[in-house]
């Protein structure tokens, strides 16, 4: 009785849809790496010591996991409001790029005051860059997926600009010059001998920005307002919130929240802004917010998740050759399965049903 | 009659629901000819009852005979084919068709391949002609009355051959006067033997039409009267299962200073048609304005407009002399309006918030729940307990979520939240819609102590009874426009139902 009492105060009921569907899809995943033939066990075992299998490769995990919590954290955010942010790749991207300029233009400033400047850079550009769509949403009343999306190309287009031309460093690669050190994010590598991980300070800036964002959601007036207009706009509107305001405001936040994800790529993980250094950070965001039920707690653990899968999925194609384009498969119906929860919830209640009726 | 062979019989019917016992041995049976009226509160169980009679639902055990033969029931369609047919409260009827078009729909008269228009007119012309329906059938559904479109849906199920017909709450969307045309409709259906289970809660009907009442509490058969042997009062008792106070009792106004004056106000609505036309009248302290009025006539819009949710197109509006004109919201609450809105699943709660949450909607950002951007949650828990103690919101807890709670506790969430803030207007819309009799007595108490306490209250309400129960004076609205403000004295239901459908000079006595 007392179990059942603490899982209940845990909300493990929360994790039951989540963690059913990646049960779910490793045993698609398994089935089709019977079906090339190989051992999914033996698989499944590669990945997993791909990823955790030393203290080297759980930096690089968490390393991989760090965009990832900040960009899922964005497009929960935005969700919590009613908004669907598809546009947390171009606000990153273009986060990034005003973190690159910062970081490498402005020189001779103590790290003090050129650090958090770079930071700030990035969240205001990016913010900007959310605003747009959030205005016309409100003002307006143009869709934001159809907005945001748009906002991407725009994004694309400006980068591609920009550092293949005015912020391009000498050389074949098209990035920009490295950042200089008083804007850099300290990596794990530069203090531990045992590691060559590119993990840095990030990883805390981003569970800080979990925090910040689960207080601002659920303790203050701000969290609440945004929640009423996400659940429903018409009652929050008879409660005297503005339905704008909201919208816009938890545009901007949710842009903040990528463009700290830019950053840290530019002047943590990278040290430059190269181009094309995003895989889809954004939109992998996405999947992440929805497995995470787009709970700032529940972001984090989806991140490290798919982290896991994509850091993991080179040791396991190496070792077993099962080829890496598993690990987006993996991931594809995983969140196919998460999409369909009705399906999960399905496969394992009707079990319970059919005790309960006789 | 009574030796009448039954046309139908449910006997035990059971059905589980995980949380609940739906129906709980419960059997029912309708003669041929007969009105039989079902009534209970929400929740009764009266639709699970007619959803398994209509084969949406498959009882867990128990058994129906229709014509003394046990049948299973297995889905809507079964149903009609061996003769059940089922109005339901919202109408299934495709707007852009015409009449017969909607009535033929699924079992359509064919000529080769086509569609045998001609021949579909016909049948639903001599069907109608039948039964007494004055239809055109060639008109389009989209530009006929809602008392037509009723009718439409129970030529429906003549067409497909019922022999019982269920009408889930027919009369919540008619005028009186469209109500009564209800009335000699059913008489004449039974007239020529057909069966019909009434399902409502408004016992005066039931007195004016049924043949027998099977009342209906907690998923349970309370008992079966002939209406010839039973009172009112007697139906609302089994109902609710204690005596209740049927009429309204309040003394008489003491009206003071106006409150809310409204002048020359115009709005639209949300296709940018003109809604409210011209509307002026003042609500003054200690008295209740009652607006009566069929819905969808401005009512709607004038009180967005009243409240803050809608910006009037011309003309003004002032609280105690400040003028409050498409002023916010936010604003207006700050004035000190409270406003229980119509669909408080829509407007009234989010309903994914906790009661708390709910009952801080609209001060949430104001001292003592706020300081500074931060919400002071104990505060607000503190709140919510005495707030549910004393509107007596049954709750398992101040923590869940108000989608859990029944309809009349959500209203009283509503309620308390408006009321506390010590309103010094309240503006009230459809304040018992879906509510039981025990939830309906609460609301109009509290409504009246306001007026008592010298309150300005706004009522609109397009339950007739109500309006003329709680008001001290009645403003109809037709068309967007208020044209008649009688005394309550004055106020006949006649005379407000002619008013209603638009007939304001009729030179005919009412009878």
């Amino acid at each position: 009785m007392d179990i059942m009492k603490i899982i209940r105060a845990l909300r493990l009921k929360e994790l039951v849809l989540p963690l059913g569907a990646i049960f779910l899809g490793l045993l698609v995943g398994a089935i089709m790496i019977l079906w090339i033939g190989k051992n999914p066990l033996f698989a499944y075992a590669s990945l997993f010591y791909g990823a955790f299998g030393d203290l080297n490769s759980i930096a690089n995990t968490l390393a991989r996991a760090t965009p990832l919590i900040l960009t899922g954290l964005a497009v929960a955010f935005a969700f919590r409001c009613g908004l669907f942010n598809i546009g947390v790749e171009g606000q990153l991207l273009v986060g990034g790029l005003s973190a690159a300029y910062v970081g490498t233009v402005l020189n001779g400033l103590p790290l003090i005051v050129h650090l958090p400047l770079t930071i700030l850079s990035a969240m205001v550009a990016s913010a900007i860059w959310a605003a747009i769509p959030g205005i016309l949403k409100a003002k307006r009343g143009v869709h934001e997926v159809i907005n945001t999306i748009m906002m991407n190309f725009i994004a694309y287009a400006l980068v591609a600009f920009v550092i293949t031309g005015p912020l391009k460093a000498p050389g074949q690669i098209p990035k920009s010059a490295d950042i200089l050190e008083t804007a850099q994010l300290i990596r794990l590598s530069e203090f531990a001998q045992w590691s060559t991980s590119r993990l840095n300070t990030g990883i805390l800036i981003a569970l800080l920005a979990c925090i910040v964002i689960y207080y601002l959601l659920w303790k203050t007036t701000i969290g609440y307002e945004i929640r009423a207009v996400g659940l429903n706009p018409f009652a929050a509107e008879y409660g005297g919130i503005s339905v704008n305001r909201n919208i816009i405001l938890a545009m901007v936040i949710s842009g903040m929240i990528a463009g700290l994800a830019g950053a840290e790529r530019v002047i943590g993980f990278h040290g430059s802004f190269i181009l094309g250094f995003s895989p889809g950070y954004g939109f992998e965001g996405i999947a992440v917010a929805l497995l995470g039920k787009n709970h700032p707690v529940g972001v984090i653990l989806a991140a490290i998740l798919f982290g896991t899968l994509s850091s993991g999925g080179r040791w396991m194609a190496f070792n077993t050759g099962v080829p890496t384009e598993l690990v987006t498969v993996l991931q594809a119906v995983i969140i196919f399965f998460v999409a369909a929860e009705q399906i999960v919830a399905w496969f394992f209640r009707s079990k319970k049903k059919t005790r309960q009726v006789t | 009659m009574r030796p009448v062979e039954p046309v139908l019989q449910m006997e035990n019917i059971t059905k589980r629901f995980p949380a609940v016992v739906a129906n709980d041995d419960v059997s029912f049976d309708l003669l041929p000819g007969e009105i039989h009226a079902l009534v209970g509160e929400n929740g009764a169980g009266k639709s699970t009852l007619m959803n398994i009679l209509f084969g949406i639902l498959t009882p867990d055990s128990g058994k129906i005979k229709y014509k003394s033969e046990q049948v299973k029931i297995e889905s809507p369609n079964h149903a009609i084919k061996i003769g059940i047919g089922m109005v339901h409260q919202h109408f299934k009827l495709v707007p852009p068709l015409t009449i017969t078009e909607n009535i033929v729909l699924g079992s359509e008269p064919k000529a080769g391949l086509t569609f045998d228009k001609a021949k579909a007119y016909s049948e639903v012309s001599a069907l109608a002609k039948q039964y007494g329906f004055n239809i055109d059938p060639k008109a389009k559904v989209a530009d006929i009355s809602v008392g037509m479109q009723q009718r439409v849906e129970i030529l429906k199920t003549l067409y497909r051959g019922a022999q019982v017909i269920i009408l889930d709450e027919p009369t919540a969307v008619l005028t009186p006067q469209e109500t009564r045309e209800m009335f000699v409709i059913m008489r004449s259906l039974v007239a020529q033997n057909k069966s019909i289970v009434f399902i409502t809660h408004k016992l005066n009907e039931v007195m004016e039409t049924a043949n027998r009442a099977t009342v209906m509490r907690r998923g349970k058969i309370v008992g079966t009267v002939n209406i010839s042997e039973t009172s009112t009062a007697q139906l609302a008792e089994m109902m609710v299962g204690r005596q209740v106070l049927l009429d309204i009792k309040k003394g008489s106004a003491k009206p003071g200073e106006n409150v809310l004056n409204v002048v020359s106000i115009f709005a639209n609505d949300d296709r940018k048609l003109k809604a409210v036309k011209n509307v002026t009248f003042d609500v003054r302290e200690g008295e209740i304005l009652g607006i009566a009025g069929v819905e969808g006539n401005g009512q709607n819009e004038l009180v967005e407009v009243l409240t803050g949710l809608r910006k009037p197109t011309s003309g003004h509006v002032f609280l105690s002399g400040k003028e409050i004109t498409g002023r916010s919201a936010r604003v207006i609450k700050d004035e000190k309006v409270g406003y229980i809105p119509e669909d408080r699943h829509k407007r009234g709660l989010e309903l994914d918030f906790s009661i708390s949450e709910n009952l801080i909607l609209g001060v949430h950002s104001k001292p003592p729940f706020a300081k500074g951007i931060v919400i002071d949650y104990d505060q607000v828990a503190k709140y919510a307990d005495t707030l549910i103690e004393k509107y007596d919101i049954r709750t398992p807890s101040a923590e869940v979520k108000a989608n859990s709670l029944s309809g009349g506790n959500q209203q009283k969430t509503v309620l308390a939240r408006e009321l506390e803030v010590d309103p010094i207007l309240l503006v009230a819309s459809q304040p018992t819609r879906g509510l039981d009799i025990g939830a309906i007595e609460f609301v109009h108490t509290q409504i009246i102590k306001q007026r008592d306490a010298g309150k300005a209250v706004l009522l609109i309400s397009a339950e007739l009874q109500e309006i003329m129960g709680l008001s001290d004076r009645i403003a109809v609205m037709y068309e967007g426009n208020i044209v008649a403000v009688l005394d309550a004295k004055d106020a006949t239901e006649e005379k407000l139902g002619l008013l209603m459908a638009g007939v304001f000079d009729a030179p005919k006595e009412a009878t």
